[in-house]
């Protein structure tokens, strides 16, 4: 184990893997409370391949692509919020909408330049070699960002999530709450999406948060057990695929769904109440 | 000098009128029950109470200090809440947010204020336990508290007994004119529950698309819309056996 340890800190790119990864998945867990309280967690999914196409058109481009994603990928956050409160189509058909439409423009974009090929390979399951030092500050600075904004804001979250009738009636401002949300997911789905990829991004969103709702009661510990979970399962997953050479993205999920997994047992085994 | 005055007000979506000539107040210790029958426009009048629906016509003042923010709601209960892991203490503490200004957490202040609203409706006990795993009726006065945080003066209640067994109900009632009379809160309530709207008000308002009553239980007893309400309500339990009268039907 120890030399594994040693080995993995031994190479840049997984140092760099480590950092980023950890700092996306404890704000993916925070975050994605919130979302699958609010049934917004088809967002995250949605908006992870408006990424997707704003990478290929980076890449075709030759532009530092997370400059051009985090624009294009929080305009697309904004879109879908817009299309959710309209009445004119429900929120996961607008979702389906914008996320096909969006993969399509990549596909098209990719097959125009350079052809499918490793780079499209890594777009949509991640990689941890894909990330440049450049990519690597980016994604800390965004990471620091939302984390701070969201423990400023999370009070107002918690209201907005349980009950946006009442806060809005009391004179908090949801839209701006919200607009809030969509922002922050926007930013992480952006700085995870080269680890995790674009298709399996949204499993960072989810897992955590539905993992910790079987076993915890308040909101608070919701939020904790969802980043201590997160960041656990990113390790333990970027360290399985360095040790099996397998997917990052995918060793992450299954390690998620593996503690989701065991979580059910518990609850399952202790079916009595306790005050977590 | 009134808490709210409503000056031949009206609403309308999409340009149709849902209900006009409302012209009623709402004075400082006031109980005022709204009574209508199902799509009545009692909703679209709550919205417009809140400030969260802007009228078509007529005037909506608030006086004695009164802002639109402060009136403590507590909303028909939503899909989202069935199922929410939060604590009560901290549900209810999420009713001082329109306290703290721009400040980002709750001071010791707002703690109490939060402490004082869950002793008075005795769920101190029950501050750690889960919103989820509570009773219909425990579940209304943990929302019930959260919206006396909210406010200094006003609670509107939108069908707060909805869903509740007719000893809950009871319960319920209980609560709110406690609040209402030993807490000195004015409440304004949407009910079905016609009994208990007269047993309990000090003004009844019936809406069905237009004002057709406002004044005090006694006179609404003698009225011709009460008579008319009670003969189809009467008429359909008929056609319902069984049908519980606390229930809503919405």
């Amino acid at each position: 184990m120890n030399n594994v340890l040693s080995s993995v800190f031994s190479y840049p790119f997984m140092v760099r893997a480590l950092v980023v990864g950890t700092l996306v998945a404890l704000c993916a867990a925070l975050l994605g409370v919130s979302l699958v309280l609010k049934r917004f967690s088809m967002i995250g999914d949605g908006l992870s391949h408006v990424g997707f196409g704003a990478l290929a058109i980076a890449s075709a481009l030759n532009a530092q692509p997370l400059l051009v994603a985090i624009p294009v990928v929080v305009a697309g956050a904004f879109l879908l919020l817009r299309m959710n409160r309209g009445n004119k189509m429900s929120g996961d058909s607008a979702t389906a909408l914008l996320s096909t439409g969006a993969l399509a423009v990549g596909v098209m974009v990719i097959s125009m330049s350079s052809g499918m090929n490793t780079n499209v390979y890594n777009y949509l399951f991640g990689s941890i070699l894909g990330m440049s030092r450049q990519d690597v500050v980016l994604s800390v600075v965004i990471s620091i960002l939302v984390l701070i904004v969201f423990v400023l804001f999370y009070n107002r979250i918690f209201a907005v999530t349980f009950d946006e009738n009442f806060a809005a009636a009391t004179g908090t401002r949801i839209q701006l709450y919200n607009s809030v949300l969509a922002v922050l997911t926007a930013l992480v789905i952006v700085v995870g999406m080269r680890i995790m990829g674009s298709l399996l991004i949204s499993s960072l969103i989810v897992f955590p948060a539905l993992t910790s709702m079987i076993l915890c009661r308040r909101f608070i510990s919701v939020i904790l057990c969802s980043s201590v979970i997160s960041v656990v399962c990113l390790l333990s997953g970027l360290l399985l695929s360095y040790t099996l050479a397998a997917p990052a993205g995918a060793s992450i999920v299954l390690c998620n769904l593996a503690v989701y997994g065991i979580f059910r047992i518990i609850a399952a085994v202790h079916s009595m109440p306790s005050t977590l | 000098m009134s808490l709210i005055t409503c000056e031949n007000l009206s609403f309308a979506y999409d340009g149709v009128v849902i209900c006009d000539q409302l012209s009623f107040q709402v004075k400082d210790g006031d109980y005022l029950c709204i009574v209508g029958e199902n799509g009545a426009g009692k909703s679209t009048l709550i919205k417009g109470l809140l400030h969260l629906k802007k009228p078509a016509g007529g005037s909506l003042s608030y006086g004695d200090g009164l802002r639109a923010d402060e009136i403590g709601y507590l909303p028909q209960q939503t899909q989202i809440q069935k199922d929410f892991p939060a604590s009560v203490q901290e549900v209810v503490l999420s009713g001082c947010l329109n306290r703290i200004g721009l400040r980002p957490f709750y001071s010791a202040a707002e703690k109490e204020i939060a402490r004082r609203n869950m002793e008075a409706l005795e769920i101190l006990d029950l501050k750690d336990a889960c919103y989820r795993e509570l009773s219909g009726g425990q579940q209304q006065r943990v929302l019930l508290a959260r919206a006396l945080c909210a406010t200094r003066k006003l609670v509107l209640l939108d069908e707060p007994v909805a869903g509740l067994d007719p000893s809950l109900t009871q319960t319920m009632y209980d609560y709110i004119y406690k609040v209402n009379r030993k807490m000195g809160i004015t409440v304004i309530m949407v009910s079905h529950d016609l009994e208990a709207a007269l047993r309990y008000a000090t003004n009844i308002l019936q809406i069905g698309h237009r004002q057709l009553f406002y004044g005090t239980p006694e006179e609404y007893r003698k009225s011709p819309q009460y008579r008319m309400l009670v003969q189809s309500r009467s008429t359909r339990h008929i056609r319902i056996p069984g049908k519980n009268k606390g229930e809503s039907d919405e």
